[in-house]
């Protein structure tokens, strides 16, 4: 079978399934859902289904973006469709297909939506979850649908359709074409990604290298790996499209070893193309060869920065050089090289399926198109999202992600990792494009999002950060390998207490130099949670150093724990369950804290009971309490209360 | 060559087309400080006292890497450039032992003095041997560094000194991981014994499995130490020499040329002569390290011994010449052969079996190394 015949087929074995005669159950399998336990669903479904003499297919598909409602499973009945079911559990999973399949009942109670145009017996519609509505689902509209190991699925919904138009054009068109949809960087820099490829083809050379930049190094990232594991075809195609239109011949994928499913999928996927015929020599029949090898990274995260990693995969130290040359000019063995990520090379194939027009009718004036974010921290729907570029911080964490859980008030939001800056709530309205969130000291990097609560001390993230970027600095410029360890240490003696009034200058200062003296990005970028920290939040800095305050009581060696006197009943909750036995007190007696002994665990305030509220955390304050336990004077009903 | 122009702190500068920028100021007799920079060693662009800032192009960046091109308008001496080089400095005297650098006495402090400042006996500046050579002092001299306090405070001398190597010791605590000796190995000679391991504050130079430099593949050629800006590789012994010869090393035909530095008549410090056609400076461990030990030494040779009554005798050259020109004559030529060293050089080997074939008229030639 040729690939046109081997295209038929599979679409419309697609839609067959998609059709169905037998039922259909979907696993989200990836990394994600494994974690939260998808694999152990298995055996429990083959058993219910075996018990009740059922045929179905059991299809593993890839992450959603959901992380907070897996494992997910779907059920599709053959005329009906699909149905989402989250957070599911080895004991709830048999009765939904009990309920389902076998007495019609689809639990409405228990089910996500249905992925339809309408709603479904009371079940609403998947695409109108509040985290999904919003969502503009262009490189991930494959993750969480298709079997990631089956190329069939890919090819069914329309895969490869982009490099079969693509190899209808000259090569200068198919650069045309990716230069008008405005397509640009997606790992880090947002480097306009046509003008890139223009570059790489006019580079003198007649071996070429493309590479897929899959290092993902940034702390809470994973856009990368879910679609690596969801739809490893998707960048594979994207590849191939690049490769025709700089010319290049030769092609690596860095994927660091930590994703070790990635690597599996993305192994598995190479030896399908090789079947298909969509690698190697003479793809699909015309001029086109491209030999494709995987090299695993061993999880430094400087060997995401192109020359490090040209370096890593020529087997020398990992480490950034000076720029020029460019990697267009010289890199990988010396060759005109071109590097992109895999959300990069996706949207490249997508690009080229639907037009260049169509990509660009999304996003915003000079960011267009969708990009993947990977919402963290205190945010109630954490997960994976995709939205149009130019969406407003605020849709993004308060109707995607769901806001801020138990009540409390955003503080902040680090965009682009470790290299990003911190937001403060004033711009909760800043449109999320390269442009604006530079302006505001932060980056788009590869689209971490981490949300901070009230209870975040910022001089804290800050320090937090360094710790990161100063560990993972190659080691190689004297700005990034001191200066951020010096950084770091003037952060640990600001939330120590021990800050002196000229030290937020002088972190200033250092910040200033280490930007614009440093090799790589890594180095030039480190500075930017203390910068953004320092210029949204410098009355937190000025009370750790001059009160030796922190603001959101979250750095240990500044605040303390008292038993309010008037409020403790002696119920002795703390006292059982202090580790460091610091509590003093016995029955009717004011229980005490010591604070030499108090190793400000917080375990007597988490444990005091709501309705006495006897402990108080405080930081920069003493609250007057007696030595040693006194007899109780707190209400007589709180003490009623307390005998109960 | 393509001639290119460039304006260079204003003024117009004529290079060639694959100068780097630092090549420029220098030809304009511009001075740009460097630490990791080596003349004859790839650029690595880490050190970054070489910062200029350049129109049109972001940030700062190192002139040791970076091309120059035509019609480039370079700044070598702006407020941002002076921050960086400033700060980066400063960063490099956080990890050094700097108490050389801060102390206005330095110049007049020999090593039996009393040490005013209160510093680690390790970390005065009589006690490093690169004192008074090294590049750190220069650079922090020119940049207005020496004898201010600084911001920052140092920290050093958690390693132990490497003393393994029987030649020369590797101080870590002094090191500013400019990474010439890395380069040196790998590009120079070849070996690789050395590279940087670990990441960030943790870099530092190692061998594979951090062992011992003895027990490497290091074959103490000493190319490293040659290139070390501070004293963090040195020889064991060192003598400052008052005075140089130039001459070849006396251990193979290859005839490396060598400078023999002196001190009172004797051999302090052999370096190679970055002239000599043969080794264009280059010396492996006999040279560098072989020469001082047997040139002085007790059992050494000096006059030619001739056997009398069962004990040898000291003779001088005519009487030893005599004796075996006598001895010779009147022999066959197939009763002689002539054995020759190893050690001789190339010119002196060929004049050897020259007298063998012509005036003995034997074709009995060989030497040493067989034995
Ligand atoms: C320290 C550092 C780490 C980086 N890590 C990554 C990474 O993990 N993945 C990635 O795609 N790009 C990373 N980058 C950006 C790459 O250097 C490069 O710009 C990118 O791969 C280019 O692809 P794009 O044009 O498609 O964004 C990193 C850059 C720096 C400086
Ligand atoms: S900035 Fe940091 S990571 Fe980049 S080359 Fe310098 S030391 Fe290495
Ligand atoms: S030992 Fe000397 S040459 Fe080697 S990195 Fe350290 S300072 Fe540089």
């Amino acid at each position: 079978m040729n690939f046109e015949e081997r295209q038929k087929k599979a679409i419309a074995d697609w839609e067959e399934l998609e059709r169905g005669a037998r039922p259909r159950i979907y696993i989200g399998s990836a990394t994600c859902g494994r974690a939260a336990g998808a694999l152990k669903l298995v055996g429990v479904i083959e058993a219910e289904l075996a018990r009740h003499n059922i045929q179905a297919d059991i299809v593993h598909v890839g992450c959603i973006g959901l992380c907070y409602l897996e494992p997910l499973v779907d059920i599709v009945k053959p005329g009906r469709p699909r149905i989402s079911y989250a957070n599911v559990t080895p004991r709830n999973v048999g009765k939904i297909i009990e309920e389902y399949l076998v007495n019609d009942n689809p639990s409405p109670e228990l089910a996500l939506g249905v992925l339809s145009e309408t709603a479904l017996d009371g079940i609403g519609r998947f695409s109108d979850l509040p985290m999904l509505k919003p969502q503009v689902r262009i490189v991930t509209a494959n993750c969480g649908i298709i079997d990631p190991e089956k190329i069939e699925h890919y090819v069914g919904r329309g895969g490869y359709g982009g490099l079969v138009r693509a190899l209808g054009m000259t090569p200068e068109q198919v650069i045309e074409e990716i230069k008008k949809s405005g397509l640009r960087g997606r790992g880090g820099a947002g480097f306009p990604t046509g003008m890139k490829w223009e570059f790489c083809r006019k580079a003198p050379g007649d071996t070429k290298y493309i590479i897929c930049n899959a290092d993902e190094g940034d702390p809470g990232a994973f856009m990368n790996r879910s679609l690596l594991e969801s739809d490893p075809h998707s960048l594979l195609e994207g590849m191939l499209i690049g490769a025709y239109a700089m010319g290049a011949t030769e092609a690596y994928i860095y994927v660091r070893a930590e994703y070790p499913l990635a690597v599996e999928r993305l192994k598995l996927a190479l030896k399908q193309m090789e079947e298909w015929g969509l690698v190697g020599d003479n793809i699909l029949a015309s001029n086109l060869s491209l030999h494709i090898k995987i090299k695993e990274g061993a999880g430094a995260f400087v060997c995401g920065e192109e020359t490090a990693l040209i370096a890593s995969i020529e087997g020398r130290r990992g480490m950034p050089r000076p720029r020029p040359p460019f990697p267009a000019q010289a890199g990988l063995w010396g060759k005109p090289t071109n590097i992109n990520n895999v959300e990069t090379w996706a949207d490249a194939a997508s690009i080229m399926r639907k037009g260049a027009e169509w990509y660009a009718g999304h996003g915003a004036e000079k960011s267009k198109g969708t990009k993947t974010f990977a919402l963290a921290g205190k945010i109630n729907n954490t997960g994976l999202v995709e939205v149009p570029l130019g969406t407003p911080l605020r849709k993004i964490i308060y109707e995607i992600g769901g806001g801020i859980p138990d009540g409390k008030a955003f503080k902040a939001v680090q965009t682009g990792g470790p290299s990003g800056g911190c937001l403060p709530a004033s711009l909760l309205d800043l449109h999320v494009e390269y442009e604006s969130l530079a302006q505001a000291g932060a980056i788009m990097g590869s689209g971490g999002m981490v949300v901070m609560d009230e209870d975040t001390c910022m001089v804290d993230v800050a320090r937090y950060f360094l710790t990161f970027t100063q560990s993972e600095s190659c080691g190689k410029c004297v700005p990034c390998r001191v200066g951020t360890r010096k950084m770091l240490d003037i952060l640990e003696d600001i939330t120590k207490g021990k800050g002196q009034p000229e030290d937020i200058d002088l972190l200033l200062d250092l910040s200033e130099a280490i930007k614009a003296g440093s090799l790589c990005g890594l180095g030039q970028t480190a500075p930017n949670p203390v910068l953004t920290t320092v210029r949204y939040f410098r009355d937190e800095y000025e009370a750790h150093v001059r009160e030796q305050r922190c603001p959101a009581l979250a750095c240990k060696d500044l605040i303390a724990f008292y038993i309010l006197p008037d409020k403790c009943v002696a119920c002795g909750i703390c006292l059982r369950n202090c580790p460091a036995q610091a509590i003093a007190g016995a029955k009717k007696m004011v229980h005490v804290i010591d604070q030499s002994k108090c190793t400000k665990c917080s375990t007597c305030l988490d444990v005091c009971p709501v309705k006495f509220s006897a402990v108080a955390k405080v930081s920069g304050e003493q609250i007057e309490v007696p030595g040693e336990p006194t007899p109780v004077t707190a209400l007589e009903r709180d003490k009623v209360a307390a005998s109960k | 060559m393509e001639k290119i122009t460039l304006t260079m702190d204003g003024q117009q500068v004529e290079a060639t087309r694959g100068m780097t920028l630092l090549d420029v100021a220098r030809q304009a007799g511009l001075y740009i400080p460097t630490l990791c920079y080596y003349p004859d060693l790839e650029p690595y662009g880490g050190c970054r006292m070489c910062v200029v800032e350049i129109e049109k192009v972001r940030g700062t960046q190192p002139a040791c890497t970076y091309p120059a091109s035509e019609g480039m308008v370079v700044r070598t001496n702006t407020d941002l450039v002076n921050k960086v080089r400033r700060t980066a400095l400063e960063l490099i005297l956080t990890n050094h032992p700097c108490a050389c650098l801060e102390c206005h006495r330095r110049k007049r402090c020999s090593p039996y003095d009393v040490c005013l400042r209160t510093v680690a006996v390790q970390d005065r500046c009589v006690n490093c041997p690169a004192n008074e050579q090294c590049e750190l002092q220069e650079v922090t001299d020119y940049m207005g560094l020496s004898g201010h306090e600084l911001r920052l405070g140092w920290t050093t001398g958690h390693f132990s000194v490497d003393t393994s190597n029987p030649f020369f010791d590797l101080d870590r605590n002094r090191c500013i991981l400019c990474a010439r000796c890395v380069r040196a190995c790998n590009e120079i000679t070849g070996v690789g014994a050395i590279d940087m391991a670990h990441r960030g504050y943790a870099m530092k130079v190692a061998t594979f499995g951090d062992r011992p430099l003895k027990d490497s593949i290091c074959r103490s050629c000493g190319e490293c130490l040659v290139r070390c800006p501070v004293g963090a590789l040195e020889p064991k012994e060192i003598e400052r020499p008052t005075g140089e010869v130039a001459t070849t090393c006396p251990y193979c035909g290859v005839g490396c040329s060598m400078k023999l530095g002196l001190r009172d008549g004797r051999i302090v410090k052999v370096s190679g002569d970055k002239s000599g056609a043969a080794n264009e400076g280059r010396l492996c461990v006999k040279g560098r390290f072989g020469v001082t030990d047997f040139v002085h030494h007790a059992d050494r040779l000096t006059a030619p011994l001739i056997r009398k009554n069962g004990r040898f005798e000291e003779a001088t050259w005519d009487e030893a010449l005599d004796l075996v020109a006598s001895k010779l004559s009147g022999r066959r030529p197939e009763e002689m052969a002539v054995v020759s060293s190893a050690k001789s050089t190339n010119e002196d080997n060929y004049v050897m079996q020259k007298f063998a074939r012509l005036v003995l008229g034997t074709n009995n030639v060989d030497h040493c190394a067989r034995l």
